[in-house]
């Protein structure tokens, strides 16, 4: 039997809730994980421990970890991981690491893993517009994309060993140049609201994002309007050229549908669109479609959630 | 003054369509182009040059068919054009593709790397990452600004909190993200020239695959969804998507 191997997702020292959902992942692939938490210390380790479902966790700690640099997280972790089949999460670091872990092992990695079945991994090819089934054999690294599997609840109890590895940093940071907006991240959120260029004016973002305070959202955007609009930035835009998201709710308004923001949606678990053009090819993608003016559609909604969520 | 390679990707067009035709992809009338990112990841390469001298060397993997690319590359001013393949190779995977690489920049003497971050097709982002880890090099990802330094690069790489403006030293692969250059086009002696210009091709030793492709198959279709004629029907979306749904 292949050792399963996860490496815990990390943000500010505290395991991310992705996480989770990777153990699940290794179940699924036949067993019970080894769950590495890298850390300046192993203050973090404790949350991966009480996953259930985890067989053990090794603390991986050192200095190398207080920002992300590829080649030192790369040489610490691989240093602390036994062989077998290594998961990360299939964000841009866990991608960035599990390729060089991969490399280092010189097995193969397959990346933005959508499902298993049977021993098969699916991930989609061609931005979404095809899926590849790949069967492993041997050892490789796998990256899964956040929301794919239900997490693995807590109760666990397993037990934590540390291993101090440092390792040399390639890079230094020499400057981080805060974000200006505090706005949630549309690669971390689990509900998106994004506008188009049917928004007609990027002052008419403040009702997206006052719908997405209501629900906790991120707000994302179409290519267009972040083209046509500098207030509108790139790191908002959905897409084949901006980021892939897999949020469990899309809401796209005032977004035609063209093929490559499907690229960056078209895995959310539910879709509403909101359009004026009743033939705009997003309501093909969409769970639930409203036909309207976004002028009509959004202070309803907006009144509607508040009733609800408060 | 640096020896500087740019790898570029052949990749169907983003608005091709993907037939699939027995459990494979058909590919066989797709138009190609250069994989997008690839574009700003030559030019990046371009500045480099013109910043502190040394030589561009565009290389690439595949058939000769992959040829376009190259000299789509040299018609932008690129020095040598290099493709890595051996006729018996298929279905590389990302083990393979590396290996075949680092062997080429290794022939090359290569200082620095410049890749896409991420190719229109697999949309993996392994390839700059895993080359550098088997050349022993710093790698950065996804960078969004770059100035040439004496001995290395500053970039600016996204984090979740903001821009990490981050000092490189090289040699080092650097993976790009769009909208900090301008690609430029090439100009009718570019284009003359990479009429003219001799690929060199380069063979390599490489591990046997530890992945097996299955099949290829066309995206689960979505149980077609439900619309609805109106702002009026707000309502209705919202308790389904409390009730039935369960997102909010
Ligand atoms: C290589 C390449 C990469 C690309 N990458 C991306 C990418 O990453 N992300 C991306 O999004 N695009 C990308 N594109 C661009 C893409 O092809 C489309 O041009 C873009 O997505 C269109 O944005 P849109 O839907 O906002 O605008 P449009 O297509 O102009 O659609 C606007 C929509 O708004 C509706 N509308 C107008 N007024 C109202 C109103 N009052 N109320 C409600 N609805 C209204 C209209 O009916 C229409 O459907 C890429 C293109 C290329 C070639």
């Amino acid at each position: 039997m292949t050792e399963i191997i996860v490496i815990a997702e990390t943000k500010d020292g505290i395991i991310s809730p992705v996480t989770s959902e990777l153990v699940s992942a290794a179940i699924v692939l036949g067993g019970n994980p080894t769950v590495i938490v890298p850390g300046v210390n192993d203050t973090a380790a404790t949350s991966g421990a009480a996953i259930s479902g985890v067989s053990k966790v090794i603390a991986c700690v050192g200095e190398q970890f207080s920002n992300y640099d590829a080649a030192a997280w790369a040489s610490a972790i691989d240093a602390c991981a036994p062989a077998g089949v290594i998961i990360c999460a299939a964000t841009q670091n866990g991608k960035d690491l599990g390729s060089r872990l991969a490399a280092r092992r010189a097995v193969s990695v397959v990346q933005d893993v959508v499902a298993i079945d049977g021993g098969v991994l699916t991930s989609p090819i061609y931005s979404g517009k095809a899926m590849q089934n790949v069967s492993l054999q041997g050892d490789a690294v796998v990256s899964i994309r956040a929301n794919t599997f239900s997490p693995s609840s807590d109760g666990g109890n397993a037990e934590i060993s540390v291993m101090n590895q440092s390792a040399d940093l390639k890079t230094a940071v020499r400057e981080m140049i805060a974000k200006a907006s505090e706005r949630l991240d549309v690669a971390e959120a689990d509900i998106i609201i994004s506008g188009g260029r049917g928004m007609q004016d990027p002052a008419n973002f403040a009702h997206l994002e006052r719908v997405a305070d209501t629900l906790g959202a991120a707000v994302g955007a179409s290519r267009a309007a972040v083209d046509a609009w500098e207030d509108i930035s790139h790191g908002m835009q959905v897409g084949q050229t901006g980021k892939t998201v897999n949020p469990s709710l899309y809401i796209a308004v005032g977004i035609s549908g063209a093929i490559q923001h499907l690229a960056g949606m078209r895995t959310s678990k539910y879709i509403v669109a909101i359009n004026k053009d009743a033939e705009a090819p997003i309501f093909q993608h969409a769970d639930y479609g409203i036909v309207a003016t976004w002028q009509d559609a959004l202070p309803i909604l907006e009144s509607e959630l508040k009733a609800l969520l408060g | 003054m640096p020896e500087i390679a740019v790898l570029v990707k052949r990749v169907p067009d983003t608005n091709a369509k993907i037939a699939i035709s027995g459990d494979r992809v058909d590919l066989s009338s797709v138009k190609w182009v250069m994989s997008p990112y690839d574009e700003f990841a030559l030019e990046a390469a371009m500045m480099h040059k013109e910043s502190n001298g040394g030589t561009v060397t565009a290389i690439t993997l595949g058939t000769p068919d992959c040829d376009k690319v190259l000299k789509d590359a040299k018609a932008i001013g690129v020095d040598r054009i290099v493709r890595v393949w051996d006729d018996s190779w298929s279905d590389l995977d990302s083990n393979q593709v590396q290996s075949a690489l680092v062997s080429a920049l290794k022939e090359l003497s290569t200082e620095v790397v410049y890749c896409g971050k991420s190719a229109a097709d697999t949309g993996a982002s392994s390839t700059g990452p895993g080359v550098a880890e088997r050349m022993g090099w710093a790698s950065v990802s996804n960078i969004i600004g770059i100035e040439f330094e004496d001995a290395g690069v500053e970039v600016l790489i996204p984090r979740n909190i903001g821009n990490a403006r981050t000092g490189v030293s090289l040699p080092a692969v650097i993976s790009c993200d769009k909208g900090f250059c301008k690609p430029r086009k090439p100009n009718v002696k570019g284009i003359m020239m990479a009429k003219r210009a001799q690929v060199e091709v380069l063979g390599a030793d490489i591990p046997t695959s530890s992945i097996n492709i299955v099949s290829h198959t066309p995206p689960p279709q979505k149980a077609s969804g439900q619309k609805f004629e109106g702002a009026g029907n707000v309502p209705t979306v919202v308790a389904a998507l409390r009730n039935d749904a369960n997102v909010i």
